[in-house]
């Protein structure tokens, strides 16, 4: 008994003072550079960060993902030094950094295109205007039924799909659809993973939902988009501006006090230089080159 | 304890047989035994088979992608190169910690309520405390290892403040299995050796603790198996969802498989579904080995004890 205690010890001492062997002489910087914030933003930093460690693999790179708000709480008490933000900070958050006195950047980093999803085998709906969507998804919405919002349509239930609460895309799509952030009608499916709602909608006839175009581009198989005034979502309409209300930027931002730090600022010049190549790879449409190089200008004004 | 509650239904059939033929009182009751079998039979077997049929489907999706590459490579965004390595050495470093710090509170705790023992209105408040926390849900301690370890404490997100909020979490558990175990010991072991003179301290360390050791280690395995599986409460307390090192002390931070795992089965691409489920596997074959130390452990020092 008292023999397999101390061993027992004795491991756990020892495996604790083991220091790692993974030392790489060539590296530049050390340090570390903490990221917080959304979920749909962390895809492309994990995928930069990812490239970035083969370029300065002494400096470490860590991803949280509490959310878009969550991660605001956490970057607004200097906790992290960047945030991945779905959707721009809020009046109440700058207040908060005013307070605190943290200054910051937004830098845009990709577009995302909300993507309205309905049945492969739905042959009516494949093109709506956002008065229609209003008319569905608004508070106190009384559409029940297809034929609700057009007569001509099947007098059938609409299963309605969408993200939770808490999240960027839900506050992105009740503002340009329902004209306030947080405005929607209740009583539809909710679920913070995106993967539900791809299922709910692929297996019902008479559904539709919304979500990020990365998750309609993996699953464009199972699912049909809805053109929104005749245009489609794809990579081309998203970036040049032509689908409307649905196409956002979304964005990190970084502190002042974060950006001091040389690895930090390596990390964040090493992230505008690679994200139009990566950005696609993980389902996200790139900036136009203009915009990721006023994006490099506005990160001028943290160096003074 | 089971033997005890057996032998007083007995008793009290006895009794009752001296009142009346228990035959009368029930008359099917051949009928009603064999029934009574077959359903636990069959529940018992039910729960195997969705187990099994878990295990299979977990092995079909994700063997595909168990080698080694998978367990020593850190997050990528190609289903080729990623790996679980960051989720794997987090999981490790964060339970070995929870268990260093949890296993000896717990059993002295215990040690003292059991042995020792508190008298009154607040050795009664300290049980319902303690069975109390059990009940409580996991991310409450999350919201607590915010509060005070991140926070106050000022651990940061380390592992450190991870494995005290998952101590915190498992703690009544090891508390109430080790209390359990200590009563089982039967007394004339106490007695014997109080009887050649032994000190009280003695008696516990050397008698009473050897001998509940396997229903401690019991208790110990599946506290710990729990907290292997957390998730919440570590999101909370903000473990993190990519990291590309191995955490080189308690001071660093992390990531844990579940984390990992959660991640890759909330992405959009269908491979990196498949990715969860390796994940899973790797996870279960990380909580078999522990479980099987814990055994090996278990029946060293079972061995002992008899000789």
């Amino acid at each position: 008994m008292k023999k397999s205690l101390k061993l027992l010890l004795t491991g756990v001492i020892l495996t604790s003072l083991l220091p790692s062997l993974s030392a790489n002489a060539q590296a530049k910087l050390r340090g570390k550079v903490s990221i917080d914030g959304s979920s749909t933003v962390f895809p492309i930093t994990e995928a930069i960060a990812e490239e970035y460690r083969a370029v300065q693999p002494r400096v470490r790179v860590n991803i949280g993902v509490s959310g878009t708000g969550g991660g605001f709480k956490k970057f607004l008490v200097k906790e992290t030094d960047i945030n991945n933000a779905s959707r721009n900070i809020k009046d109440k958050e700058v207040k908060k950094a005013k307070k605190n006195g943290i200054s910051y950047v937004e830098v845009p980093v990709a577009y995302d295109g909300l993507t309205v999803v309905i049945n492969k085998e739905n042959s009516w709906a494949s093109n709506l205007t956002p008065a229609q969507l209003k008319m569905i998804w608004d508070r106190d919405s009384k559409v029940k039924k297809w034929s609700d919002i057009d007569s001509s349509w099947p007098a059938k239930k609409i299963k309605l799909y969408g993200p939770g609460t808490d999240s960027g895309t839900f506050d992105y799509f009740t503002k340009a659809i329902n004209g306030k952030s947080g405005r929607s009608r209740a009583n539809y499916t909710k679920s913070e993973d995106d993967n539900v709602l791809v299922k709910g909608v692929a297996g019902d006839k008479y559904a539709m939902g919304y979500f990020g175009y990365a998750y309609y581009k993996e699953n464009s198989k199972k699912l049909q988009s809805v053109a929104i005034n005749n245009v489609k979502p794809t990579e081309v309409t998203i970036n040049n501006g032509s689908y409307k209300p649905l196409s956002r930027p979304i964005f990190i931002y970084v502190s002042k006090d974060g950006y001091k730090k040389p690895e930090v600022k390596s990390f964040v010049g090493f992230y505008l230089e690679k994200a139009k190549e990566i950005v696609g790879d993980v389902g996200y449409i790139a900036l136009k080159d203009i915009e990721y190089k006023k994006a490099k200008e506005s990160l001028k004004t943290l160096e003074k | 304890m089971m033997k005890e509650k057996t032998e007083i239904l007995i008793n009290s059939n006895q009794i009752e047989k001296k009142e009346k033929s228990f035959a009368t009182i029930h008359p099917g009751r051949r009928r009603a035994e064999k029934a009574f079998k077959w359903i636990s039979r069959i529940m018992t077997w039910s729960t195997v088979f969705i187990l099994l049929v878990l295990l299979y489907h977990l092995g079909k999706e994700g063997w595909e992608y168990i080698d080694w590459q998978f367990l020593d490579s850190y997050p990528s965004r190609k289903v080729a190169k990623a790996g679980i390595k960051a989720g794997l050495w987090g999981t490790v470093w964060l339970i070995i910690t929870t268990a260093v710090i949890t296993i000896p509170i717990g059993v002295a705790s215990a040690l003292f309520l059991e042995e020792y023992g508190v008298k009154g209105k607040i050795g009664k408040l300290i049980e319902i405390n303690v069975s109390n926390l059990a009940g409580v849900p996991s991310i409450v301690y999350g919201l607590l290892g915010l509060a005070v370890f991140v926070r106050w404490f000022n651990f940061e997100r380390s592992i450190l403040s991870g494995a005290l909020t998952l101590g915190l979490l498992i703690m009544p558990v090891i508390i109430v299995a080790t209390r359990e175990a200590v009563k089982a010991v039967p007394d004339s072991i106490r007695f014997g050796a109080y009887a050649l003179g032994a000190h009280k301290w003695q008696v516990v360390f050397y008698h009473v603790l050897p001998v509940a050791l396997p229903g401690i280690i019991t208790g110990v395995i599946l506290a710990l198996s729990r907290a292997i599986g957390e998730t919440a409460p570590l999101i909370i307390i903000g473990a993190l969802a990519y990291v590309s090192f191995v955490p080189e002390s308690v001071m660093d931070e992390f990531t844990v498989m579940p984390i990992q795992i959660y991640n890759w089965a909330s992405r959009p691409q269908e491979e990196f579904h498949q990715l969860a489920a390796s994940g899973i596997v790797a996870l279960l074959a990380l909580m078999l080995t522990l479980n099987f130390i814990a055994v090996f452990i278990r029946i060293k020092t079972t061995k002992r004890n008899i000789q």
